[in-house]
């Protein structure tokens, strides 16, 4: 290797910890897929209105809880375009039940970079581009069915991701922030600070999780707009949430706070919080990095939970806890069981971080110091 | 031990107050209120409301709110008055609270009885069709919410033509007296809301439990045992699980606040007679003094199940010793 290029200082140090890292890490299999999945959501999060074929608050009166229409390729025994059957009513002659049956006579072609419907913003430009759709004066497409007001169900788990992923990175960032000055502080100066900080977190984390979240989320004014409202919801999870970071951080800095670079620090005059963020907190990251993925879980299922419930994300902001709301009337559930399909996609991200984390962990190989 | 227990209480006495500062800022903090609402029904007059507010003392200064509140608690047993039932909190609550405890216990012992052996089974065979399936259960249990959870048994049972879902009695059994049928047809209903509860705590009991058990077969003591010429099954048995298992017993009373948190949105997705409807239905309705009341007891159930798992690990290694 003479190239010129190569004398440059290389940008990877072959040896260095964060490649060494990088290198465990690839290894992980579940870990790789895991980030890979989590890569696609949130690309699909940010993509929700190009990738949403239908507006999420227009309302289909005559297409209340249609099933997910199939895309087919096959007609006539011929291979063609894809396309989809609209969806006729028909009466169940014992039971009188309404169903829809694919109305063979109607193939649709699912047409692909399509240029209808209200506009959405993306990156602060205005369009009305969609990935995929029929053409509206043809019919419908709901690829995942639709509520009991006849919005499609699957543009709205698109859009909703843009809440329900989001809430746990806004979250675990405002509650790091948190735990990690109150943590570090509370370890750094012991004594009464210490004991103060401890007791706080100490009675934030006696009260069983739940509870305490869906009396917090009612502290939320019910008429503020709905941006504000996640805002409010994001707060309430932090607000929960960092008194564990700030017990582990608290203990972590205990061990550290009197390693010799730490002490060479303070003798050298640097300010107290200077040596909190600026020495020991460097330390911990790999190991701050790890907590956090592990408990950005929890804010996802907190989040679904409350809007679940009713008393997190409202109308008309989407979320998959709020989705499924409206599978938690019995009867609907049983007749439309399509209504659970956001659910699949809080498994799948839950499941993708814990796996995340747990290959990171063993990545960086990061030991309790104490 | 009686010092201890002693220590453990007047530790949790100063918790629980900032615990009950904490609640009543919260609610303190809630737009609107109860009487607030009243107003909406045009045969409630301001007059009528202020009257009442009056009598409650919820015209004075915030602090003599507070005092008044922790007054009556301590001193009378008395949590305040229930403007929705329009009935005292204490009664009200003393009739859930037993189906609370008795679900939360029941799912304890359900989740210890199948998690442990299942941990002990994933870790002597650690391939296998068996264990496999074990670990996929357990990250699904880990992955979904438990109101998710609860959604999907209900679809199950519904789509395989049962009706057995909701509540804990069929409609004719609820009013009816204690007989072996109405025990029968609550068995029937029990299941599904002790997996909702229970299966977050199967997947992380039946993980630690292989990973100590792992850990325990590993030790020197084990091989010497092994060498010895002791049976597989006294070995695994009388010396790897015996000191597997104590661990246990403080992550039980580390998982306590999910059991309480499950609980509580089992019962609401459920319809179950625990505090948790009664909880969320009392904040929908800003009805503060029951909301205040549940909280703190969500608390004291925690704190007290806590000391238990400490004297049960007490009771079970002899190691430890509390003076």
């Amino acid at each position: 290797m003479n190239s010129p290029v190569s004398s440059r200082p290389r940008l990877i140090d072959r040896n260095g910890p964060l490649y060494l890292a990088w290198r465990r890490f690839s290894k992980n299999t579940p870990g790789v897929i895991s980030a890979a999945i989590l890569l696609l959501l949130y690309l699909m999060a940010l993509f929700a209105g190009f990738l949403a074929p239908n507006n999420i608050t227009t309302q289909h009166p005559e297409a209340v809880y249609q099933p997910p229409q199939r895309p087919h390729l096959i007609r006539d025994g011929r291979l063609t375009w894809p396309f989809v059957y609209q969806l006729k009513k028909e009466r169940d002659p014992v039971t009188f039940i309404t169903r829809y049956v694919e109305d063979t006579a109607r193939p649709t072609p699912i047409r692909f970079f399509l240029r209808q419907g209200e506009p959405y913003r993306f990156l602060g430009l205005k369009t009305n581009l969609h990935l995929f759709g029929v053409a509206a004066s043809e019919g419908y497409l709901f690829p995942l069915g639709t509520d009991q007001f006849g919005r499609c169900l699957f543009s709205r788990i698109l859009v909703g991701s843009q809440v329900s992923l989001t809430v746990g990175v806004v979250g675990v960032f405002i509650s790091f922030a948190l735990g990690i000055l109150l943590g570090g502080i509370s370890g750094y100066f012991g004594g009464w600070t210490d004991n103060l900080i401890q007791r706080i977190t100490e009675v934030l984390l006696s009260i069983p999780r739940i509870p305490i979240l869906m009396a917090l989320s009612t502290v939320i004014p019910a008429r503020w707009p709905s941006t504000w409202i996640y805002l409010g919801i994001i707060a309430v999870l932090a607000f929960i949430g960092w008194a564990g970071l700030a017990r582990v951080v608290r203990g972590q800095v205990l061990a550290l706070r009197d390693v010799d670079y730490v002490t060479a620090a303070r003798s050298l005059g640097s300010p107290d919080l200077r040596t909190i963020l600026r020495h020991i907190v460097p330390n911990l990251t790999s190991y701050l990095i790890v907590t956090a993925t592990l408990a950005l879980p929890g804010y996802i299922i907190g989040e679904s939970a409350l809007s679940f419930l009713g008393l997190g994300i409202k109308e008309p902001m989407a979320s998959w806890g709020l989705l499924l709301k409206d599978a938690q009337n019995f009867q609907a559930l049983g007749l439309y069981p399509w209504l659970l399909t956001p659910g699949l996609l809080i498994f799948l991200s839950v499941l993708a971080y814990n796996f995340l984390g747990d290959a990171l962990r063993d990545a960086a190989d990061v030991r309790s110091l104490d | 031990m009686w010092v201890f227990l002693l220590k453990r209480v007047l530790i949790a006495i100063p918790t629980l107050l900032l615990i009950s500062v904490l609640v009543f800022a919260v609610i303190q903090l809630q737009p609107g209120g109860f009487l607030e609402n009243m107003l909406d029904d045009p045969r409630v007059s301001r007059q009528t409301v202020e009257h009442i507010r009056a009598q409650y003392g919820l015209d004075q200064p915030v602090w003599a709110q507070y005092l008044n509140w922790l007054k009556n608690i301590v001193l009378h047993g008395d949590f305040g008055f229930s403007f929705l039932n329009n009935r005292p909190v204490s009664g009200l609550i003393w009739e859930r609270m037993g189906w609370t405890v008795l679900l939360a216990v029941l799912t304890i012992l359900a989740t210890w009885a199948i998690a442990i052996p299942l941990g002990i089974y994933t870790a002597i065979h650690r391939r296998g069709l068996a264990a496999t399936l074990a670990n996929l259960v357990g990250y699904f249990g880990l992955a979904t919410p438990d109101f998710l959870v609860a959604l999907l048994l209900i679809y199950a049972v519904l789509s395989l033509g049962g009706t057995n879902v909701g509540g804990l009695f069929s409609p004719q059994y609820i009013d009816a007296p204690w007989s072996w049928a109405k025990l029968r047809d609550m068995l029937g209903h029990l299941w599904i809301p002790l997996i909702v509860i229970g299966l977050e705590g199967v997947a992380g009991l039946m993980r630690q439990m292989r990973a100590n058990l792992l850990d325990v077969l590993n030790q020197d003591y084990i091989r010497t045992a092994r060498s010895k010429g002791l049976a597989e099954r006294v070995v695994l048995w009388k010396h790897a699980v015996r000191n597997a298992i104590n661990p246990m017993i403080s992550i039980a009373g580390l998982s306590l606040p999910n059991l309480i948190s499950s609980t509580i949105i089992a019962s609401i997705v459920l319809n179950l007679p625990t505090i948790g409807p009664f909880l969320y239905q009392s904040l929908l309705d800003k009805d503060q003094y029951v909301v205040m009341a549940l909280l703190m007891l969500s608390a004291l159930l925690l704190m007290v199940g806590n000391l238990l798992a400490d004297l049960t690990l007490a009771w079970a290694d002899p190691r430890i010793r509390y003076e």
